[in-house]
């Protein structure tokens, strides 16, 4: 008996946060009173990708698209869209443009100019049941690589798809397992880094958390590959359904013989371990990480040795970021040649980005590399929230930078990012609108950096902090032009002499907006203004003369006695005795109190 | 459970499976298949549409169609259920009226295998949701 529907229940972390889980037994009891159990099937899903607007429920064949279902919602879907076949217009997406309801993710635009490769199995397979993963071809590279090729035409055909590393460096994927198959060791290994330490990101949560066995496959390859009989994934302890799932599908795939000895018949030996990480950012840097997971401090170490020739307990080690591991079947089942065909001259296939800040379709996209800003913020994002003027997007999180308006016809990828003074790093975006000020957005990312920097260096442990000292004072009114200078040059020198990624990258926030964005610095400077109005310390209340009536409600609000008049007559402001709490603007009824 | 040992293995269970997911990796590609509507409203279901529709999906694929089988709300041609609606890709979609399960064998032998149209067609000339 096959099914006529199945209902798609996202079961990623974003939608189980809102209760999805009670949504599928709602469903599943409404399908049994109806005794339609045998004639629909409920199945919870990785992430779809729309998080901001979940729980996400999709019917498909119609390929129906519900946002923001409730558990109450269950037996509506039954009653009329499974029953009837009437669609529960409420529970459809609306378009932010248009504002009408759309009928099926065909026709959202957040799909329609994504390409999935690495996402290719969220949303569509239940990530619990390796079965569903093995009729969408799983296990089928695995099989074709150690049946069918040498190791050395598996690392030819990565190296000829132009792969490369998606966990921020963007190394040649092909060239890095070339480099761990030639040094010879009594024992190798396959380490995934899935620690993702970016703020705002979850590509790697999401993979791992809707298609585990993507993950696991591909590490299997890459030890036949390398010549190596050991994977480790390092995953932060936050991670707590990622860290599940890949624990299920490990089993799994060690009872269906697709790990452990003598996989499909051959003298291939491969396991996976789990190893967890207590999230630092630094620890994602692969030295750091192959220390943490020996046990020590999770610091970096100076690159020669690289971990291909003495890594995890000195031996041969191969590092591969997540997404870039999610690649690797389509790549071998579809073939380099398909492979190499998508994206642009030197960056091939999609990238994964955390879509975030202030767009419309808030979520995590994939898309083809050489995909513009443009096409990502306004067709897939929606345009900015509530109509507002663009201003900058950030990319590359806290190694990355600020890229405006002249930069949104750039196409995305590796070099063109570089060029334009970010980087594509892990694939955050954060988009910004006319109401957030630059400096307070590079003073947000070097206090992330002076929390997450490990101390080893002089230059990231105490450059960083005086960047940040520098930011912080611009930000209160008291910058002056010196301390513009003083920045920039302090931001190269941590770049030169920082031992890690870590501090190498820290100063790109701070030197993208001072390019990017110099009379906004000047205005505080100089001005000392925030024109995006939100630096509280640059903030100024005033009462308009014209407008005031003299209520004196205001004055009766305000928690310093800042405020003086006399009845019926314009009321005054002691800017020196203001603490900026917006008391005043908050109760005036005759909006005379603004700020400039 | 039974190792996988070699490929063959894996290509068996694969078959074995495909069809748990058959339908979902159908809906992704619905522009470029068959699609066939069926009318599943109180007075479809009461002229025998569910019927209708179970013998589509069953005897689609012994005649080697591939096609998304769903059900719609009411069409508006109560007179004639069960109705179904079935696009060809690339074609404009046609109603076909009083569809039995005789009537679902003749359109399947005649309209979707040799592109011979059968009678009781509807005129179809509004649009619906799916048009948008
Ligand atoms: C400070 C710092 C943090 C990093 N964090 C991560 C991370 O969270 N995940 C990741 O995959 N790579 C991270 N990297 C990059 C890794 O060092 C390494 O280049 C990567 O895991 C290699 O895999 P890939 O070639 O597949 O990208 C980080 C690098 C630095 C310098
Ligand atoms: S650059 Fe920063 S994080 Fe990296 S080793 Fe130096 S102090 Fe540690
Ligand atoms: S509340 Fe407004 S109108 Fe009244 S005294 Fe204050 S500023 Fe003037
Ligand atoms: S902002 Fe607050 S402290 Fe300043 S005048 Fe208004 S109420 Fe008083
Ligand atoms: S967690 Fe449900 S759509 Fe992302
Ligand atoms: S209820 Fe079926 S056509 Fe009217």
């Amino acid at each position: 008996m096959s099914y006529k529907m199945h209902v798609l229940v996202c079961g990623g972390t974003g939608c189980r946060a809102s209760a999805s889980q009670q949504i599928i037994t709602r469903l599943e009891e409404s399908l049994r009173e109806k005794n339609l159990e045998d004639e629909v099937q409920v199945i919870a899903t990785g992430c779809f990708g729309f998080c901001e607007k979940g729980p996400i429920v999709k019917i498909m064949p119609d390929n129906t698209f519900y946002v923001q279902v409730k558990p109450e919602d269950a037996e509506e879907i039954v009653n009329e869209h499974v029953i009837k076949g009437r669609k529960v217009e409420r529970l459809l997406y609306k378009d932010p443009e248009k504002k009408e309801a759309v009928s099926d993710s065909k026709h959202m635009g957040f799909y329609k100019k994504q390409l999935r490769i690495a996402l290719r199995n969220c949303g569509f397979i239940n990530p619990e049941n390796i079965e569903e993963y093995i009729a969408r071809d799983g296990y089928s590279a695995l099989a074709k690589c150690i049946t069918e090729l040498k190791p050395e035409e598996v690392i030819q055909e990565i190296k000829l798809s132009g792969l490369r590393g998606r966990g921020g460096g963007g190394f040649p994927t092909g060239l890095k397992w070339e480099f761990a198959s030639k040094y010879q060791a009594d024992q190798k290994y396959v380490v995934c880094n899935a620690d993702e330490g970016d703020p705002g990101a979850f590509m790697d949560r999401s993979i791992m958390e809707g298609d585990p066995h993507s993950v696991i496959e591909a590490m299997a390859i890459c030890g036949y590959s390398i010549g190596a009989t050991k994977g480790l994934v390092y995953i932060r302890a936050e991670y707590p359904l990622a860290i599940q799932r890949l624990k299920i599908a490990i089993q799994q795939a060690k009872e269906y013989g697709l790990l452990g000895q003598n996989i499909f018949g051959t003298d291939f030996t491969f396991d996976i371990e789990l190893r967890y990480g207590a999230g630092a950012f630094v620890c994602g840097e692969e030295t750091a990480l192959i220390h943490s997971m020996e046990g020590h401090r999770g610091e970096p170490t100076m690159k020669p040795p690289f971990p291909a020739e003495s890594g995890y307990l000195n031996r041969p080690t191969n590092v591969n970021n997540v997404e870039t591991l999610a690649n690797i079947p389509a790549i071998i089942m579809k073939g380099a040649n398909w492979f190499n065909k998508i994206g642009t001259e030197r960056s091939k296939g999609t990238k994964v980005f955390a879509l975030a800040g202030k767009i419309n379709n808030v979520g995590l996209i994939e898309v083809p590399m050489g995909t513009t800003l443009r096409e990502v913020i306004y067709e897939i994002g929606g345009g900015i929230k509530n109509d507002k003027k663009f201003k900058a997007v950030q990319t590359g999180g806290p190694s990355g930078g600020c890229l405006t308006e002249k930069h949104l016809d750039v196409p995305i990828d590796f070099d063109n990012l570089l060029a334009s003074g970010s980087m594509m790093g892990s694939g955050g975006m954060i988009v910004m609108d006319e109401d957030d000020c630059m400096v307070s957005v590079a003073k947000f990312y070097l206090e992330f950096t002076v929390e997450e920097s490990c101390g080893k260096c002089t230059p990231c442990r105490v450059g960083n902090k005086r960047l940040h000292e520098i930011l912080d004072k611009i930000t209160q009114g008291k910058g002056t032009m010196e301390d513009l200078d003083t920045l920039r040059n302090l931001s190269r020198v941590i770049k030169d002499t920082a031992l890690c990624g870590l501090g190498q990258t820290s100063p790109n926030p701070v030197l993208s907006t001072i390019d990017n964005f110099y009379d906004e610095y000047l205005a505080h400077i100089k001005d000392k203004k925030c024109p995006a109005g939100k630096c509280k310390a640059l903030l100024m209340y005033h009462i308009d003369p014209e407008l005031c009536i003299g209520c004196g409600l205001c004055a009766r609000n305000c928690p310093v006695d800042a405020i003086v008049g006399e009845r019926k007559e314009p009321h005054f402001i002691n800017t020196a005795k203001c603490i900026k709490c917006g008391a005043c603007m908050e109760k005036c009824k005759f909006k005379a109190v603004s700020t400039r | 459970m039974e190792k996988i040992k070699s490929l063959a293995d894996l290509k068996r269970i694969k078959e074995n499976v495909q069809t748990k997911i058959d339908l979902r990796e159908k809906s992704e590609q619905v522009e470029s298949l068959v699609q066939i509507k069926v009318a599943m409203a109180t007075c479809g279901i009461a002229a025998g549409s569910k019927e209708t529709m179970n013998y589509f999906i069953e005897n689609l694929e012994k005649n080697g169609i591939v096609a998304v089988v769903t059900q719609t709300g009411c069409m508006g041609y109560c007179y004639a259920e069960p109705t179904v609606e079935i696009t060809k890709p690339g074609k404009d979609p046609i109603v076909f009226g009083h569809v039995t399960t005789e009537r679902a064998e003749e359109i399947i032998q005649k309209y979707l295998k040799n592109d011979e149209l059968v009678a009781d067609i509807i005129p179809v000339n509004f649009d619906t949701i799916k048009d948008r």
